[in-house]
């Protein structure tokens, strides 16, 4: 869970504060900057979400706290 | 009525009949289409639109009218996470998301994205620190978790009151945008659109509460995707970026910032306007320095933990049928959004390329005062004064700083300016009428549950009979609607403003006694208590503050750039500092709640307050 807030935080916060100076990287036609806060810390938190799901899971499973049916 | 709403059977068959349902959605827009080449005007596309539209949501509504207790809180804990999703997408993107958000960025460009990151990367901290958890709890509401958590009678009530301040100023947000469309498509005054428009949102709700809300807010979640992402891809094969917009519209965005050099955004207006503005920030470029950079961030920690502590959000994952499906109804919901979401910018930079690229025929800027001025678009969002063309330089040619707009009317009146047809505009009213009914039911619900289980039930009368306390929610929900109505018939503030407050206002109130109650067993009543009076008293003052500087609140200036909209950090630091210090000079909490904290976290077993049938 750590890793993933640390993710999260770094693609929340830490991006959006160094955008000046990664608009001038190129992206696919896009500034790299304006990328990020347009699609790409978006992509990331909805694949991360189910990733974490998943390892979430497996862990109540490992633990034998899995619901049943 | 003998139909079954819960259940293998009536699960199985949800893709089925939401499948049918779009297919009929998208009939009815092709029959539109048809009927205007035959020369059915345009005001009465809009009108037959929006109203076949509100018929089906209140067909949906009065079906699943219920008076069973479960069913009407918690839509009797059968939603499957997918469909949970779509409903709590609906019930997220307001008419805020809708009508506005695209042409926020439109007119302020790269600081405006805030908006995005902050409402979608929310949903991590929802999923990681709150749903699955308050899921297990087995509650109600959120003062119920609250109440039961910390126990003691106070600390409930003042969870309900933080809700109903953060939930009232949303809502009267919601009914006023449903009023602004009301009135466009029907023709009526605003003040008497704000009822209609309650109306709509009413029936959907009464009869059957939360399991109601539920099935109308996945059919308003389709509308409203539909609605948005049409238009998109219509501009976006006109403009030759081909049908994939989300993938290719980085040139487009290049090509933006190559012209605005050359007709100058940024050079300020010479006349004004009331109430609108010339665009003067640049698309894709943010401010440099690094106070922008702190706003930017700022105001994405506001969103965040705002989303997280939304009562009406957070309810919705009280009505999965497990605790796993909660954890995964937000990823759902997440994904739903975000494809609206990401969407937004692509909206906002071919709605802007359209005007000012002097290549494309629909451009306005550059052309002579003449044409732009016999453009029907341009004359009828004049005549409702939320657009306006000062040839301030007298030179016969437009120029981006004499070209004056409300932004709120980008996404509305994008298909004119386009020039697609007229089904369109029909359309994405209808759109933006179901993101603001969806938004408005969750919260008149959230709203007059909290009132009715928590106020009345649990506190006032506990002996009170089931019918009763249902009949109490739908005179509650009536009585708040109706306020809402008429506080928004006064029109007092924006959409926008009001909707950044109402996160600000749950932030400060909720999120600590929430999330501290789930992951810190120390924490105790006293504490949450403290947390919540002084995190939502010190988040208002700080509002009044930084909005009345010559009054006697004693603040100068706003500290660090934290103007109105981002006032919830401070209200946040507030509550958790107060929360911890109080908690640790009071004594702990009892063995019991200790062992019920250690419950929480395990999905497995019985939810902690014993559900009834």
């Amino acid at each position: 869970m750590i890793a993933h807030l640390s993710v999260w935080f770094v693609f929340a916060y830490v991006v959006h504060w160094f955008a000046v100076p990664l608009n001038n990287i190129n992206f696919f036609g896009w500034p790299l900057g304006y990328y990020f806060s347009a699609q790409g810390s978006l992509i990331v938190f909805v694949v991360q979400l189910f990733l974490f799901n998943r390892q979430q899971h497996a862990i109540d499973v490992k633990f034998g706290v899995e619901e049943r049916e | 009525m003998g139909m079954q709403w819960e259940g293998k059977s009536f699960t199985d068959n949800l893709p089925k009949i939401y499948g049918i349902y779009t297919g009929g959605f998208l009939a009815f827009f092709a029959l539109m289409a048809f009927f205007e080449t035959l020369g059915l005007s345009a005001k009465w596309i809009g009108i037959l639109f929006v109203l076949f539209t509100i018929t089906i949501y209140a067909f949906i509504g009065v079906l699943s009218r219920t008076m069973a207790v479960e069913a009407y809180y918690v839509a009797g804990r059968s939603v499957p996470p997918v469909f949970n999703g779509m409903a709590t997408a609906a019930d997220w993107m307001s008419g805020a998301s809708f009508v506005a958000m695209a042409g926020g960025i439109f007119m302020s460009g790269h600081p405006y994205m805030a908006f995005i990151v902050g409402w979608t990367g929310g949903y991590i901290l929802v999923a990681t620190l709150m749903a699955p958890y308050l899921r297990k709890f087995g509650c109600y509401t959120v003062p119920d978790f609250i109440g039961t958590r910390y126990g003691g009678k106070l600390t409930r009530f003042c969870a309900i009151v933080v809700l109903v301040v953060a939930s009232f100023t949303y809502v009267t947000a919601q009914i006023t945008a449903t009023g602004t469309i009301a009135a466009r498509a029907f023709q009526i005054p605003f003040e008497i659109g704000v009822w209609f428009g309650l109306f709509g949102i009413l029936v959907c709700s009464m009869l059957g509460g939360m399991r109601a809300v539920t099935w109308t807010q996945v059919a308003q979640y389709i509308v409203l995707i539909i609605a948005y992402l049409i238009p998109i891809f219509w501009m976006s094969i006109v403009q030759g970026f081909g049908f994939l917009p989300h993938f290719s519209y980085g040139s487009a965005v290049q090509r933006i910032m190559e012209l605005e050099p050359i007709i100058g955004v940024g050079t300020a207006a010479v006349d004004t306007v009331a109430g609108l503005k010339v665009v003067t920030a640049l698309h894709a470029t943010p401010p440099e320095g690094a106070m922008a950079a702190w706003k930017f961030v700022t105001l994405v920690a506001c969103m965040m933990i705002g989303t997280a502590s939304l009562p009406h959000i957070l309810m919705r994952y009280f009505t999965t049928p497990s605790v796993r499906d909660a954890r995964n109804s937000v990823a759902w919901s997440l994904f739903f959004i975000f494809l609206l979401y990401f969407s937004a910018p692509a909206l906002a930079t071919f709605s802007k390329l359209q005007l000012i690229d002097p290549t494309l025929p629909t451009s306005i800027i550059g052309a002579t005062i003449d044409h732009v001025m016999a453009l029907e678009w341009i004359q009828k969002w004049s005549e409702i004064g939320l657009l306006a063309i000062r040839d301030s330089n007298a030179d016969g040619i437009l120029q981006i700083n004499e070209f004056f707009l409300n932004p709120d009317i980008i996404v509305l009146a994008t298909p004119e300016i386009a020039g697609l047809p007229y089904v369109i505009s029909g359309l994405v009213a209808a759109g933006g009428m179901a993101a603001a009914m969806s938004t408005a039911d969750g919260l008149l619900l959230a709203m007059a549950n909290a009132l009715s289980h928590d106020l009345y039930y649990k506190i006032i009368d506990p002996k009170a009979e089931v019918k009763k306390r249902l009949l109490t929610a739908r005179i509650l929900l009536l009585i708040i609607g109706a306020g809402g109505a008429l506080v928004a018939s006064l029109k007092l503030t924006g959409i926008l403003g009001a909707v950044a407050w109402a996160f600000c206002f749950a932030m400060s109130g909720l999120f600590f006694p929430l999330v501290l109650g789930v992951w810190w067993k120390r924490a105790n009543r006293p504490g949450a208590l403290a947390g919540m009076v002084v995190g939502l008293g010190v988040g208002w003052w700080y509002l009044l503050a930084v909005r009345n500087p010559e009054a006697w609140y004693g603040l100068a200036q706003p500290w660090l750039g934290l103007d109105d909209l981002r006032f919830g950090i401070v209200g946040t630091l507030a509550s958790l500092i107060a929360m911890v210090v109080v908690t640790l000079i009071t004594k702990e909490p009892s063995e019991e709640i200790q062992r019920m904290v250690d419950e929480v976290r395990i999905p497995s077993g019985d939810t902690i307050i014993p559900s009834k049938a």
